[in-house]
């Protein structure tokens, strides 16, 4: 077995669990912050039994995300030494930032967000909220202006090998990453509405119909309707920054082999490496070149122009199709979902759609990742390191020992946290079993 | 000493700087590993939850300091990072294993069916020892520089097991400070078993170190430099006596005292790192590679450290925000 085979299997393995966590704790911290505003404003328990679920679902998924979070930072040690070797300079500060500015804070005040009600007064409540969706949004911040740096490296030079920091503001704000964060955040957005829609969906299904799991349903149909179109501009303009700065990504998630003015949209298709050609292919004339240089007789530079420095299409090419039709699905069902809350109010055939739609967010946010993640080899940091290179000197056996482990633990780890979810879920909204009197009471506790 | 390079003050910071983390870390997720560990040492369940709940506004927090200490090395010593990690490889796969069994069984047994509870308690134990056991290993692996054979694997295998132990033993002393009743009772008989495992571990790696490395010997048992350091040892014995002395007298009648142990424990800690300290330095790698040498470009640390030095004081303020609010004895979590 070829070791760097496997170490990019658990590298993808690790860094694909990963991502689920995040790109839910991400904007659930910030939909948090929304309800108990909206509570502190208010004073309706409705939006506090809200938050309560909520809290305890971001707990979870929180505490998954640092521990699959942590994992990673140790493999950049134990599987890809040569990464920090040469581009530690640029990747080090960056994720030194990441680690003081986001992790303490978001950690620290995890405590008072979770346990801290009625132990501390109602406004400190609502800033730790506060501070902790700023802080996961800080530490998504410093991940992605890394990832992009990898992308489109700018504002360095390289001295006896190794990459030197020469600009900060052009390794911060590199070229790619605004359109990466936006459409990053977005997704994470819209996982989070279509996951509230969902879970809240499946509890009034089984006959939860309390005000909090009904504004919970709400909330996240109108974040989805909201979100979606403006992710998809968001994702168009990131199109037009990678046909600039990665061509060859797009070639591949557009399965075009030769350069041509005009392309045409393949729809599907199957590529095949060893012919060069797509098969099966379904065209809808001009609209490629439309939507990727917004003109008709646009040119788009094909695979076959970068001789074997472009990424394996099949995968990137497939990922990009699962992407866009999750997102043209998550289009229709949360703007036939508004209308019908509006018109109607909840139905059970909308609650069933919602149900379906649960993990929608998760399917889109990881192909995504495959299209820009396989999209960019065979380089690790275009320009400077191939993916080979920074491979370390560990024996295949021990590698595929420690995948085995890892891919045993992450499938047992994804089927305990759905189930718990659910689990959550099948819980009454109120009567609460943990509450000990101060039953239904919307105002804090009084301090011990 | 030879004279220091120049610029050196930079990799000297950030030594300082991780091995700050590093203390912090084994300090800090040492209780709550060794809480972990001790989990199933009784049956009674509202007493384990009581042992979670004593941790549970801390341990996130806790582990980020492994997070700052090995982002440290990675962004202060790159050239290190590789070299130890992947020499490391297998303990560090086990312990984040243990790491992610540990983290989520605390989250899971809380919210997962009632039934399920006892599952996840034997989760959140066997994490917890898995996490512990394997950082030993490291350190026992790490003293020895890395070396191969079944002399060093066995020595590192009893590191490992004296880390379960030591962690065992703050851990305890933890429960000693904030528990109550017969949870205090049981956590001091606990830390007396821990104590006296610990105290043949800080001898052992003591009797290993200056054996395995002649540099080591010379830096310890050369005059006067032997003088000098005598106090290190001298005061660690005396911290075991002491709380071999104190840990008889639980209950107290008056809880004012009752964090001593867990202090006295903490300050063992801190002598032993700081007898590793001096025996390393000034090796990243023991007897391969310097500070000096592994250290990352200066504009690079210049940024870090600035970053460093303006967060790290909000850091250590809100900590003793969130230390002040869920301070005294451990309460009953509830997420409301």
């Amino acid at each position: 077995m070829d070791p760097i085979l496997l170490a990019r299997i658990q590298f993808a393995a690790n860094i694909s669990f990963h991502i689920l966590f995040p790109t839910i704790t991400i904007a659930l911290g910030w939909v948090l912050l929304f309800l108990k505003l909206r509570f502190d404003k208010t004073g309706d328990a409705a939006w506090m039994d809200a938050y309560k679920f909520w809290v305890k679902v971001f707990a979870l998924t929180f505490a998954l995300g640092v521990v699959s979070g942590v994992t990673m930072s140790f493999q950049f040690g134990t599987n890809w030494p040569g990464f920090m070797e040469r581009v530690g300079n640029v990747a080090g500060p960056l994720l030194a930032y990441e680690v003081l500015t986001a992790f303490f804070l978001e950690a620290s005040f995890l405590a008072v967000m979770l346990f801290g009600y009625g132990r501390v007064p109602n406004r400190i409540h609502t800033l730790a909220t506060l501070l902790v969706a700023g802080g996961t949004s800080m530490s998504a911040f410093w991940i992605i202006v890394l990832n992009s740096w990898m992308h489109t490296p700018t504002g360095y030079e390289i001295r006896e090998g190794v990459v030197h920091a020469t600009d900060w503001m052009a390794i911060i704000f590199n070229p790619s990453m605004p359109y990466r964060l936006a459409h990053m955040m977005l997704a994470s957005g819209l996982t989070v509405a279509f996951l509230m829609a969902g879970l809240s969906s499946w509890r009034w299904l089984r006959g939860d119909h309390s005000p909090g799991v009904v504004r919970a349903l709400k909330t996240g149909v109108v974040l989805g309707a909201i979100l979606i179109p403006i992710q998809m501009f968001a994702g168009d303009a990131h199109g037009l920054n990678t046909l600039k700065h990665q061509p060859q990504k797009i070639a591949a998630m557009e399965g075009i082999w030769e350069t041509e003015r005009g392309p045409g949209l393949v729809l599907f298709a199957i590529p095949d490496a060893a012919t060069r050609t797509n098969n099966y292919e379904i065209k809808i004339p001009y609209l490629g070149s439309l939507i990727l240089t917004h003109s008709l007789d646009g040119e788009v530079k094909g695979i076959n122009e970068f001789g074997n420095d472009h990424p394996p299409v099949a995968p990137v090419f497939f990922a990009f199709r699962i992407m866009v039709g999750v997102g043209v699905l998550m289009l229709l069902v949360s703007w036939w979902g508004a209308w019908t809350l509006r018109k109607r109010g909840i139905t059970p055939t909308l609650a069933r759609v919602l149900v379906g739609m649960t993990f929608s967010g998760w399917v889109a946010t990881l192909a995504g990742w495959y299209v820009t993640e396989i999209g960019r080899q065979p380089w690790l940091v275009t320009g400077i390191l191939r993916t080979g290179e920074a491979a370390g000197p560990v024996a295949a056996t021990t590698i595929l020992g420690s995948l085995i482990m890892y891919l045993a633990l992450y499938a047992a780890l994804l089927l305990a946290y759905i189930l718990t979810l659910m689990h959550l879920a099948r819980r009454p909204t109120a009567p609460e079993p943990e509450k000990l009197g101060g039953q239904g009471s919307t105002k804090p506790l009084p301090a011990e | 000493m030879d004279t220091l390079p120049p610029g050196a003050w930079l990799p000297i910071t950030f030594a300082v700087l991780m091995a700050v983390a590093m203390l912090l870390y084994a300090v800090l997720d040492g209780f709550d590993l060794g809480v972990g560990i001790l989990l199933r040492g009784t049956d009674d369940e509202a007493m384990r939850d009581r042992m979670v709940a004593s941790i549970g506004p801390f341990w996130d927090a806790n582990e980020t300091w492994l997070v700052l200490g090995v982002g440290l090395l990675l962004v202060a010593f790159p050239a290190a990072h590789g070299v130890i990690l992947t020499a490391l490889y297998i303990p560090v796969a086990l312990m984040l294993m243990g790491l992610i069994l540990r983290g989520v069984a605390f989250e899971f047994r809380a919210k997962a069916p009632v039934t399920q509870k006892p599952r996840w308690d034997v989760v959140f134990q066997g994490g917890s020892i898995l996490a512990a056991f394997s950082q030993g290993w490291m350190l026992g692996s790490y003293i020895l520089g890395f070396a191969e054979g079944w002399l060093a694997f066995g020595f590192a295998m009893l590191t490992g097991i004296f880390t379960v132990s030591a962690y065992a033993l703050i851990g305890a002393c933890w429960l000693v400070w904030r528990g109550e009743g017969p949870l205090q009772l049981l956590a001091a008989t606990w830390a007396r078993r821990a104590l006296y495992i610990s105290w043949a571990g800080v001898l052992a790696v003591s009797a290993a170190t200056p054996i395995a490395s002649p540099r080591i010997f010379e830096r310890w048992f050369s005059m006067p430099d032997t003088l000098a350091l005598a106090p290190i040892p001298l005061a660690t014995g005396a911290l075991f006596l002491l709380l071999h002395i104190f840990l008889r007298r639980f209950p107290r009648a008056d809880n004012s005292l009752d964090w001593v142990p867990f202090a006295a424990t903490a300050a063992i800690f801190v002598l032993c790192f700081q007898g590793l300290a001096y025996s390393f330095w000034p090796y990243v790698v023991p007897e391969k590679l310097t500070i000096f040498q592994a250290a990352s470009a200066p504009e690079s640390l210049v940024i870090i450290l600035v970053g460093a030095l303006a967060v790290l004081p909000m850091i250590g303020l809100y900590t003793f925000f969130i230390w002040r609010i869920f301070g005294g004895k451990a309460k009953e979590l509830r997420y409301y």
